[in-house]
């Protein structure tokens, strides 16, 4: 039995971190068999995290973003196609040009893409751009060399505020618009969402937060501008849309598989739903297009974009794919993310939306270098740091170990006096971006499940 | 049975060439209360939640009674000796000229000198047939490459040395000796050297160079300059720390090759395991054994045991490093070892600050030796070791063979 799982055929539905971590640890765990990756952009693995930092920056060209293999992985690759169905009962993936791949098991990690810009006439003015792909990133780049006189972005997530930052630092002039009260809150809270809108303005940027963008302006197809819900209206020349991730499942409709806009979910151990709740023993997924049960967080599903956690689910895929039950590892990792913006380090471990409170920990707002903790119902779920990050190690025991909220005294650079304040998670519907970190209930089931599009 | 106390046996001198079998026994007794009221934890998880919990100090002025101190207050403490923010701004102040995101190139910019420094020192054996590692290589090799980091005129060398070794020597706690002469020496060293190394300083002030010192002295960042005594004490801490380690890292690597001459020959067939061959010595001999200067600010619980407010706690790191709940096979030496997260460089927010150097000089120093001696042999097994129960090696390595056969070819 187990050596029939370290041969046969696999196929890898998507080509970037996770699919590729996966490849490797196909192949560090013994698995001898076909191996083949399917991506639909025409490159090899990339890193995507430099694309909104050091790229735009000019410091790295988009080219050299390439992600380093670890190992040798002997495989068929397909890039530059996409899979375009699944056919369960013969067990094939069906790609766009035609061709039928089939497979023992399979993963799925075909990720996550830019949400567009929902008018398609408005999103096609020359200006107008996402990023989500080393591509993205390039022509982007372009046009900040260009030095337009004005880039408006649109949504305060990580990625918006991380571009905004880039754009300040090459000395352009950056409007930034944001539905919710303030950027980054929809993954952090009221107390840091109050910090990185200080700290965007002190860098400059024209930070509009409760509006919308109503409109992108436009003559003879080059982009002119926006009017925002508030009546104002921005002169710029470049438009980064910055509204977050849909995730790439709709090639799966059919399938019977549990797979919908929240993502494709399975268990702990990466095996996917079909849509009955019933578990697949063939089907695995991993990375940012996964639901998956944490039981620190009560067992809900999370939907994570993280690059960590696309490693770690990718390893963990791959063990249980060429592994027999008993040897099989469950997916238990504390989730985490980094980000670099406007000079700082923000690190998070834990889920900081699963939570009603939080207190500074260690240093201060006013010092810029701080640690913040985050409790739900007594008990320690996520911290972030800010300059700090060598901190987040014992937080996360503390998360892992369900330590109560709020953390003990002692610590050398505690502030005087820690308050403990409500957390100030908003509805991820009233912000413009979506969220990065999602907590999507109990039920592995698409029809169960209640999806509610963006307003 | 003994009646010394735990710690006590491991200071011991007769202890110096293999006091893992008193970590074993230490492991054995958990979180470990001694007589004096100190605790010493060598258990590798209690450790890692010692050295990432905030309530631990790093400043033994934390320390409730005032005889255990032991440091005199005469100029400010170092920044591996204060807690954050302090150590945070001091930390980073420093480390704006030695590595990223500043100073990325600086240490990738010391490759080429390191391999040519190693290669004069194994040309220098030639025709020798019996060496001292020590002296011979594993002290001039990153006194030399310090020097030239920080700007440190090489002729000034042994006064330096002088002053560390009496620096050193004061972090030692042999019961049969006078700690205060001890303490009152490496007082006194410590100006000294901290009026040297302003002086020096002071002439880059006037005439900068290509070096640290001059980068520090001249630093124009939107976080300020260190002051003349932070700036003194950071000196001497680098200076030290620079150099001090590194000799015990490639001595105690080298003598754990020569006793496993199958594991040397295989690095010499794949020299590509250097990197992972260096991080296994940094894991099975570690050149700081312990962190003699950790104290809890409130009570901490760990391991099941509360550690008081205000006592010392020994972290034994050499311990954790052969802990068999973290390490499979952990007495055994594997240059090819994954998953290999040692301690040999401690870990949270004070982890080796020249980390970098130390690994990149003792994988040139290491194959430097490997491809220049010629079928070395250890002319005595134990060698005789320095005194320190903390910073951990050999005083001389005797070689002999044909040591330079093949050298500088």
């Amino acid at each position: 039995m187990s050596d029939d799982l370290k041969s046969g055929r696999i196929v890898i539905v998507g080509a970037s971190l996770a699919g590729l971590r996966a490849a490797e640890t196909l192949r560090d765990e013994g698995f001898t068999g076909d191996l083949t990756l399917v991506g639909d952009e025409p490159h090899p693995p990339y890193d995507r995290p430099p694309l909104s930092k050091q790229v735009l920056l000019g410091r790295v060209p988009a080219a050299d973003v390439g992600l380093p293999a670890r190992r040798p992985v002997d495989a068929r690759w397909k890039l530059g196609v996409r899979a375009s169905g699944l056919d369960p009962a013969t067990k094939e993936v069906l790609l766009r040009n035609g061709e039928r791949l089939p497979f023992d098991r399979l993963l799925i990690a075909t990720g996550t893409r830019a949400r567009p810009w929902p008018h398609p006439e408005e999103a096609r003015l020359d200006g107008v751009l996402t990023v989500r792909t080393v591509d993205d990133a390039h022509r982007l780049a372009e046009r900040l060399d260009a030095g337009p006189r004005r880039v408006l972005v649109i949504g305060a997530g990580f990625t918006g505020s991380e571009i905004a930052s880039a754009c300040r630092e090459r000395g352009l002039a950056v409007t930034v618009a944001e539905r919710g009260p303030a950027p980054l809150v929809g993954a952090l809270g009221g107390t840091l969402g109050a910090f990185a809108a200080r700290l965007q303005r002190a860098h400059g940027v024209d930070l509009r937060c409760g509006v919308t963008v109503t409109s992108l302006t436009g003559d003879a197809g080059r982009l002119t501008g926006a009017e925002l819900s508030d009546g104002s209206r921005i002169d710029a020349d470049v438009a980064v849309v910055a509204l977050g991730a849909v995730r790439n499942t709709e090639w799966l409709a059919d399938t019977g598989l549990a797979a919908g806009p929240r993502g494709v979910a399975c268990d702990a151990g990466c095996r996917a739903f079909d849509m009955y709740g019933i578990v697949t023993d063939d089907v695995f997924v991993a990375g940012d297009v996964a639901r998956f049960p944490h039981p620190l967080f009560e067992y809900q599903m999370l939907a994570l974009e993280h690059w960590g956690n696309a490693v770690e689910q990718a390893e963990v895929a791959a063990h249980n794919m060429v592994n027999p039950g008993p040897r099989r590892r469950p997916h238990l990792a504390v989730p985490a993310f980094w980000s670099s913006q406007f000079g700082l380090n923000i690190k998070s471990v834990g889920v900081p939306t699963f939570s009603d409170q939080v207190t500074v920990a260690q240093g201060s707002v006013e010092e810029g270098r701080l640690v913040v903790v985050y409790g739900y119902r007594g008990r320690i779920t996520a911290a972030v740091s800010v300059n700090r990050a060598k901190w987040l190690e014992h937080y996360r025991h503390l998360i892992e170990t369900a330590a109560p909220f709020p953390p003990e005294p002692g610590a050398a650079d505690r502030p005087a006096s820690p308050k403990v304040v409500p957390s100030d998670v908003p509805d991820p519907r009233v912000l413009s971006h979506g969220p990065t970190v999602a907590l999507t209930g109990h039920l592995p089931d698409r029809r169960l499940a209640v999806v509610r599009p963006m307003a | 049975m003994s009646t010394e106390t735990l710690l006590e046996r491991i200071n011991a001198y007769a202890s110096r060439p293999d006091p893992y079998p008193l970590y074993t026994e230490l492991r054995e007794h958990g979180v470990a209360r001694q007589d004096d009221g100190s605790y010493l934890v060598g258990t590798y998880h209690e450790i890692a939640a010692l050295l990432h919990d905030p309530r631990i100090s790093s400043d033994v002025r934390h320390r409730t009674h005032p005889d255990l101190r032991d440091r005199p207050e005469d100029l400010p403490p170092s920044f591996i000796a204060v807690d954050d923010p302090e150590h945070d701004r001091l930390r980073r102040l420093a480390m704006r000229h030695f590595g990223p995101p500043h100073s990325p190139g600086r240490i990738d910019a010391l490759h080429d000198d390191i391999v040519d420094v190693a290669r004069e020192l194994v040309d220098g054996l030639r025709g020798r047939d019996r060496i001292d590692l020590v002296d011979d290589f594993a002290y001039p090799l990153p006194v030399t490459v310090i020097c030239r980091l920080l700007g440190v005129p090489r002729e000034d060398m042994p006064e330096i040395r002088g002053w560390t070794n009496t620096i050193i020597a004061s972090l030692d706690r042999s019961p049969d000796e006078d700690p205060d002469g001890r303490l009152r020496a490496a007082a006194q060293a410590r100006v000294s050297m901290a009026g040297y190394l302003g002086a020096l300083a002071q002439r880059r002030r006037e005439r900068p160079a290509d070096d640290m010192i001059s980068a520090l002295v001249h630093d124009d960042g939107p976080e300020g300059r260190l002051t003349e005594p932070e700036l003194t004490t950071t000196l001497t801490l680098l200076t030290i720390a620079g150099h001090e380690t590194t000799v015990n890292l490639i001595t105690n690597g080298m003598l754990t090759l020569l006793r496993r001459p199958e594991a040397l020959e295989r690095l010499r067939r794949e020299p590509e395991l250097m990197p992972s061959a260096v991080e296994e010595l940094l894991r099975y001999e570690p050149p700081v054994q312990m962190l003699p200067q950790r104290t809890p600010l409130t009570d901490v619980e760990v391991g099941g045991v509360t550690i008081p407010q205000g006592v010392p706690l020994f972290l034994v790191l050499a311990s954790g490093n052969r802990d068999p709940l973290r390490f499979e096979d952990a007495d055994h030496f594997d240059p090819a070892r994954r998953d290999n997260q040692h301690f040999g460089f401690g870990s949270g927010v004070h982890n080796c600050f020249g980390a970098p150097l130390a690994r990149l000089e003792t994988q040139v120093a290491l194959t430097a030796l490997l491809h220049g001696l010629d079928a070395p042999h250890l002319v005595e097994d134990p060698p005789p070791y320095r005194h320190s129960p903390i910073l951990r090696g050999p005083r001389h390595l005797l070689v002999t063979g044909d040591v330079a056969a093949g050298a500088g070819a």
